[in-house]
């Protein structure tokens, strides 16, 4: 592969995503909120979980920048603590969707013929099936193990990208490039991780910034249904069950975190459609 | 049609028997049981029970026995109200889930379809930026959010709907908006979408050149291959309108199945999740089914490669 070549292409794809004003305010919004979440329980002089129960239900002031709730409780450190457990469900659970989804997909699509037809049978029976309700029978009966959280949205959410590296597998195993790395007598493995992954990072990328989102809705679900985090733990999804639960007596408590949540997820989506733009200039709808 | 028909029949047997083994497995393995309540019954009663359920036999003779009653149609007494059989604790709370699901498709749609193909008439002017700014916003706004704003403006400020519950259809409104209007917003992008792309066509020029007039262009040439991509996302938006609904029924306090699916879950109640599940499967299979039915009958190209 050509380095100087791949290289210029990441920067052609750059300089394409800068122009995005959409995609640029996303990402800035993104990494504003991810600096907020990752330093603000640090900066609070307040804890997750501490509670004063002289202090419940205060609205935002200067001490408590985002009010308490009904324990008393800090809702700025509750919020950016929160922020923490969403993204990082959201990113690790896309990184497992990711790896199996891959590789599935690769594995499938190389390998063609009968194997691929099976493989391929066996994601569309899978994507018949309502997954939400193995989630929920995962988290319910086995307990909220956070591993466990990581695993179950992971092993939902991998079909889709599983399909999309297989095409693109498809597409590219005859290439030239592939045919000189056989007629060198490469292994499977290395044709397979050297020489076709890297011409499937783009594909790969625009979907995951997808996936994140979607992840993390699945997981503010389970938390809303009670099923996610533990209290006194928080996610952005458990407070905003709590806060709609006291939407009447205090208003603030679903607002933040909410925001917060919302914000992410428009910055995601648009950031994932700027990529796409961006790195695949062909498939860029009007 | 018939061979697709069949061959998906077919397909949906070990689909269904592959549920049952795994959902049978993973519950009976789970720690916890149905007669572990916090307030403990006596041994020997506990005992009891478990003889009439047949739960002191071997694992894998109550899993043959179970898969016989399957067969038959039985899905078995509930562990949890032992008066009730599974199949009729889901008659009784299907059909709420069911008015909510319809209701809420019904508010996607006539929202959606409309709301995208104005967009796409009028493209690149208000009436295409602020559907599109609004269903973007949509997407973004999760359904637990959204439900509890439309309460908080429409109940308990305005007090038009009642907040919770689920008596009559003042009840119905706020439910089915809220799991709608996330469906709606989808429906009008994809809608846009595919209306630009089947409007460039040949056959609609020719169409618009014979001086067919903009009603009948939009009717009967475009819209149907312009509403493709829609049919395509019906399948996973039943899906995901079951999931949905377990979100809805939580938040308005709905007597739906998803309520009593996660009970059943939390209460080890074997035979009701066990029950539950398979007929979610075999709700969503025939939903596929018939989208891609629909699908074959809209576009020509996909029946040939079938």
């Amino acid at each position: 592969m050509n380095i100087s070549q791949s290289s210029s292409l990441g920067r052609d794809a750059w300089v394409r995503l800068r122009a995005n004003r959409m995609a640029m305010v996303s990402l800035s919004l993104l990494v504003a909120i991810s600096f907020v979440s990752l330093f603000g329980p640090l900066l609070s002089s307040y804890s997750y979980d501490q509670q004063n129960l002289d202090h419940i239900f205060k609205s935002p002031d200067s001490t408590h920048l985002f009010g308490t709730d009904n324990l008393g409780r800090d809702l700025f450190a509750r919020t950016t603590y929160g922020g923490r457990i969403s993204l990082a469900v959201g990113l690790l659970a896309t990184l497992v969707s990711l790896i199996i989804g891959v590789t599935y997909g690769m594995l499938s699509g190389y390998a063609g013929g009968r194997i691929d037809s099976w493989m391929m049978r066996f994601v569309d029976v899978l994507y018949s099936l309502p997954f939400i309700i193995f989630v929920i029978l995962l988290m319910v009966i086995f307990g909220r193990n956070f591993l466990l959280l990581f695993l179950a949205i992971g092993a939902v959410e991998w079909l889709t990208m599983a399909r999309i590296t297989r095409a693109q597998t498809l597409h590219l195993k005859n290439a030239e490039f592939i045919e000189a790395a056989r007629a060198l007598g490469y292994s499977h493995a290395r044709i397979l991780f050297r020489h076709l992954l890297p011409n499937l990072i783009g594909p790969i990328i625009i979907y995951s910034t997808l996936t994140v989102p979607a992840v993390m809705l699945l997981e503010a679900v389970l938390s809303f249904l009670g099923l996610g985090v533990q209290a006194p733990m928080s996610s952005w999804g458990s407070l905003i069950k709590e806060g709609a639960e006291k939407m009447d007596a205090a208003p603030w408590l679903l607002f933040f975190p909410g925001s917060f949540f919302c914000l992410t997820l428009f910055a995601l989506n648009f950031l994932g459609d700027g990529l796409r733009d961006a790195l695949d200039p062909k498939s860029s709808k009007d | 049609m018939t061979r697709l028909i069949v061959s998906r029949i077919l397909q949906a047997v070990p689909t269904l028997w592959v549920i049952a083994t795994l959902t049978f497995f993973m519950t009976r393995y789970a720690p916890g049981g149905p007669f572990d309540a916090e307030r403990a019954i006596p041994e020997e009663i506990k005992v009891k029970l478990e003889r009439h359920f047949g739960l002191d036999q071997p694992l894998l003779d109550q899993y043959i026995l179970y898969l016989q009653n399957l067969l038959r149609g039985d899905l078995g007494p509930s562990f949890k109200y032992p008066e009730w059989e599974v199949s009729e604790l889901i008659a009784t709370a299907f059909p709420v889930s069911l008015t909510l699901g319809v209701l809420s498709l019904l508010v996607a749609l006539l929202i959606g379809i409309p709301a995208g193909m104005i967009a796409a008439l009028r493209r690149n002017s208000w009436m295409d930026y602020l559907p599109m700014s609004l269903s973007m916003a949509g997407i973004c706004l999760p359904t637990f959010v959204l439900g509890p704003l439309l309460i908080f403006a429409l109940s308990t400020k305005l007090g038009v709907f009642p907040p919770l519950g689920w008596y009559g259809p003042s009840d119905w409104v706020l439910p089915s908006l809220t799991l709608g209007l996330f469906y709606a917003a989808y429906i009008a992008r994809l809608t846009r979408a595919g209306m630009l792309e089947t409007l460039q066509q040949d056959y609609v020029r020719t169409a618009r050149a014979k001086g067919a007039s903009s009603w009948r262009i939009l009717s009967r040439h475009a819209a149907r291959g312009g509403l493709l991509p829609v049919l395509t996302f019906m399948g996973p938006a039943f899906a995901g309108l079951i999931s949905g609904s377990f979100v809805i029924e939580s938040i308005f306090f709905i007597p739906g199945l998803g309520k009593f699916f996660v009970t059943a879950a939390f209460n080890r109640d074997y035979t009701m999740v066990l029950g539950t599940v398979l007929f979610y499967a075999t709700l969503i299979i025939i939903l596929n089914l018939l989208v891609d039915l629909l699908q074959a009958w809209l576009d020509p190209k996909s029946r040939k490669e079938k």
